[in-house]
């Protein structure tokens, strides 16, 4: 048995009266893989930011390789060999990778010149050893998002980090690239450094890690080598009680065809084509599910459906309802037909972070006649309608002080517009754009269980989804949308017998759509 | 609970530490801050003349205000309410002398009101126009409004209106004056507080309940909190701005009621100067709330006519000065508690 990389004995933190970590002790043994998983809020970045020097804990002690530290700023912990891969990068577009690899470790003086030859043969070698496939010479803001990873965790490398610090890296990773991105952790860890990773996704856990630990408000309730826990085991320690992972998906029954997509395309403002004769139709009661990639014509498929593509952008093709055209509507003129639309990024585009919770569940429907009296709402229609849909969707806040919607949590958030837009009179067609993202599993279960009841109503459901899984458990057909179209649909029975062995599914769907 | 408290305290706050920082400055010119506090207040608060003074001056402050905290809810800085205000008087001026002498007084003060709301109501909306139409950022066109409104009615003045040999127009007619607080019921006489005061508390009001009682006011605030959601929920941006800027304008073209009708029946070079910006202040005191508005208007007509009246001791600019002291210890307070 290796020494512990880091050790922490009973580290807590707290904010205010809000213990945001309590009582941690763990041991990070030097040389694995070790996975942090928890839900939203658990403190599962609390921890890594202590660790990393961004907060200092209220009390306890933490030790890196044996040493008690006790750093306060993250240089000090980078100085330990310490490095962190943030959510959202920190690189400079303008810069090429060698220039942002070397940034703040360049290794001569002020007016010395910049040995860029030198650390660009370092970074490639660095490169090949761990499979961290990237052109040294290239101008970060054309790399892909896996790239800039990649770049990212170069930097570290470069700096000779050997303990690793990774905050949800899959996010924005395709399949194929979360792939190779597991190949190069594992590399490292076989060479002897020390991994950190903060995820919330069950089974990347199981894939690669090598131990787990699991956060639940604020503690670690189980740490465990990962060969001895299941996805189940997880789930119900991170929620604290028996979870489906699965919803239960009854068969379908599909009515009429209610949205109709014709050989649409969208050629944007600098003449880029997004959409390419992308075809494809739902009928009442099933879910469409579009499984692809981001940046493949999601968004601008989106905003076609919600009337906001932005001027100058060119459109072909027909998109219709109920065979009533959506061109030239807008949004407020489309929501009327009967469409709810529930955008991927909430709290930007579906909510107003500052209203509470009764303004935000009448927010874009605020105009019908039953929530309105003279110029103004009717208090009383709106407080009964709110208080009818926090019980039956089970959304859980501090209704004493009325507070603004945005100290909710992400899933009571997300209930909250998912409520809304399901209970919009006269629905036929639900979108719904990553109905999940950020939100716990324990939010997840229900959410999915809507979206299943809702269908089941005679609803017509787009989803669109970057969660695999997610798409394969709730859809009744599915198209793969690759470079603006879709390349590949899956029909109800090839479904329901993927459901059966999911992995190879997925592997399947991944196909089409890279 | 705490935020609520928080954000009582600190326009007090701010207004003792700006009374601390200009008794520094009194004592600099060789007077007792003590002494000239106490004279101020004998002589505003402390009497009926004086507390009509303030009153009346509060009362262009509060529809100056106005004008600025409506647009600000869209989170757009309306600067032309100086242009505004003076669209306004004049044009009441102007349509209150032109009015058949025998016009009946509610329709002579409604009709005058009704054209000076109508002018402050243009003036702000060309700047609304150009922001929706052109994206033009609304603190220029309303700063070059200001001068293009101030040439304007200068010329108009000059050349056409004025009573020879002087700087005003010819007096309104009898019956659109709005009468004095001291000749009908008799308190603080002689004073020119008026009955024009009344209108603005309801504009106040009448404002509080436009903005966060009616369905305009809900997607106006949800617009001017996050346009790009607003968006989303099918809410048409570009005519809440014009309705703000509309609206905003139409209270500064108010503040005529006041001036003009309520005062000096006329209008004079000068009379509306430094109103909107004062006006400025009064909304960034309030947090732009129209009710906050009453209070924050009645300390800038407190130091306004308080700086005046100690003119003999102090000059006037060292209340000038508190009132600027004041602005910028609200601003840094407001920093300052968020960060407890």
């Amino acid at each position: 048995m290796n020494a512990a990389a880091v050790s922490l004995s009973g580290v807590s933190r707290q904010f205010g009266e809000f213990w945001a970590n309590r009582d941690i002790s763990l041991d990070i043994r030097s040389g694995s893989i070790h996975a942090i998983v928890g839900e939203n809020g658990a403190g599962k970045s609390t921890l890594t930011r202590m660790i990393y020097g961004l907060l200092t804990p209220t009390s306890g002690s933490i030790s890196v390789r044996g040493q008690s530290v006790r750093f306060t700023s993250p240089r000090q912990a980078i100085g330990a060999g310490i490095g962190m891969v943030h959510q959202h990068f920190m690189l400079i577009p303008d810069l090429t990778v060698t220039e942002n690899v070397m940034l703040g470790n360049e290794g001569s003086a002020l007016f010395a010149p910049l040995k860029q030859k030198e650390a660009a043969r370092k970074i490639q070698s660095i490169a090949e050893t761990h499979g961290l496939d990237i052109d040294h010479n290239a101008v970060i803001s054309d790399l892909s998002v896996g790239e800039e990873q990649r770049v990212e965790i170069l930097k570290l490398l470069y700096r000779k980090t050997d303990i690793l610090i990774l905050d949800e890296p899959t996010a924005v990773l395709t399949p194929s690239e979360t792939g190779q991105l597991f190949t190069t952790l594992t590399s490292l860890r076989d060479e002897g450094k020390t991994v950190i990773l903060i995820t919330h996704k069950l089974d990347e856990v199981l894939g690669v890690s090598d131990m787990v630990s699991v956060m639940r408000k604020g503690r670690i309730v189980a740490t465990k080598p990962t060969a001895t826990v299941t996805k189940s085991d997880l789930a119900r320690l991170m929620v604290g009680r028996n979870i489906l992972l699965r919803v239960e998906n009854p068969p379908e029954n599909p009515g009429e065809t209610v949205l109709k997509v014709v050989r649409a395309s969208f050629t944007d403002r600098k003449g880029r084509k997004r959409l390419n004769d992308l075809s494809f139709e739902i009928r009442a009661g099933e879910i469409y599910g579009i499984a692809g990639v981001e940046g493949n014509g999601q968004s601008e498929l989106l905003s076609i459906l919600w009337g906001m593509t932005e001027p100058g952008c060119l459109v072909n093709g027909s998109v219709t309802v109920n065979d009533r055209a959506l061109k030239d509507m807008n949004s407020a003129e489309i929501a009327a037909t009967g469409i709810s639309h529930i955008p991927e990024d909430r709290l930007r585009h579906a909510v107003i972070k500052d209203f509470p919770v009764g303004e935000n569940m009448i927010f874009g429907r605020h105009r019908e006649k039953k929530f309105l009296l003279f110029a103004g709402f009717n208090a009383n229609s709106v407080n009964d309608y709110t208080k009818s849909l926090i019980d039956r969707y089970d959304i859980r806040y501090d209704m004493q002080n009325n507070p603004p919607l945005s100290s909710l949590s992400g899933g009571n958030q997300q209930k909250i517009v998912l409520a809304r837009e399901i209970e919009r009179p006269g629905l036929k067609l639900l979108i719904l754009a990553q109905p999940t993202r950020g939100v716990d599993i324990g939010a997840i279960e229900m959410i999915h269980k809507k979206i299943i009841e809702t269908r089941d109503k005679g609803v017509a459901i787009l989803l669109i989804s970057a969660e695999l899984d997610e798409i394969i458990s709730l859809s009744s057909r599915i198209g793969c949308i690759y470079k603006g179209s879709i390349r590949h649909e899956f029909s109800t029975a090839e479904i329901r017998k993927g459901r059966s062995c999911e992995q190879d599914f997925e592997k399947e769907i991944g196909m089409f759509i890279t | 609970m705490r935020n609520t408290l928080f954000k009582l305290l600190t326009p007090l706050l701010a207004v003792v530490a700006a009374l601390l920082v200009s008794a520094l400055l009194i004592m600099a010119t060789g007077r007792d801050p003590l002494m000239i506090y106490q004279k101020m207040f004998s002589m505003t608060f402390g009497s009926a003349y004086g507390t009509g003074q303030i009153v009346f001056r509060t009362t262009s402050l509060m529809l100056a205000g106005l004008a600025v905290a409506i647009p600000f809810k869209m989170r757009l800085f309306n600067i032309g309410g100086e242009g505004q205000v003076l669209a306004g008087a004049f044009t009441a001026a102007a349509v209150g002398f032109l009015l058949p002498p025998q016009t009946p007084p509610f329709v002579a003060i409604a009709m005058c009101s009704l054209s000076a709301m109508i002018a402050g109501s243009t003036v702000a909306l060309l700047a609304g126009w150009l922001k929706v139409r052109f994206g033009v950022n609304e603190v220029i066109s309303t700063i070059m409004l200001n001068f293009i409104v101030q040439a304007f009615a200068g010329y108009m003045l000059t050349w056409h209106l004025a009573v020879p040999s002087t700087v005003h127009t010819p007096e309104i007619i009898q019956s659109a004056q709005i009468p004095m607080f001291g000749s009908i019921i008799g308190i603080w006489d002689k004073s020119p507080a008026n009955f024009s005061t009344l209108l603005a508390l309801a504009a106040c009001l009448g404002t509080w309940i436009m903005v966060f009682k009616t369905t305009a006011g809900y997607e106006m605030r949800a617009a001017g909190l996050q346009p790009e959601a607003a968006q989303y929920g099918g809410i048409n941006a570009n005519t809440h701005t014009l309705r703000a800027m509309a609206a905003g304008g139409a209270m500064a073209g108010l503040a005529s009621t006041n001036l003009v009708l309520g005062y000096k029946h006329f209008y004079e070079a000068g009379l509306t100067s430094g109103i909107g910006f004062i006006g400025i202040a009064v909304a960034l005191l309030a947090y732009a709330h129209p009710l906050w508005i009453v209070a924050s208007a009645l300390l800038f007509g407190f130091l306004e006519y308080g700086g005046l009246t100690v003119n003999a001791y102090v000059p006037k600019d060292i209340f000038m000065m508190v009132q600027a002291v004041t602005i910028l210890m609200v601003l840094v307070l407001t920093k300052a508690m968020q960060r407890v």
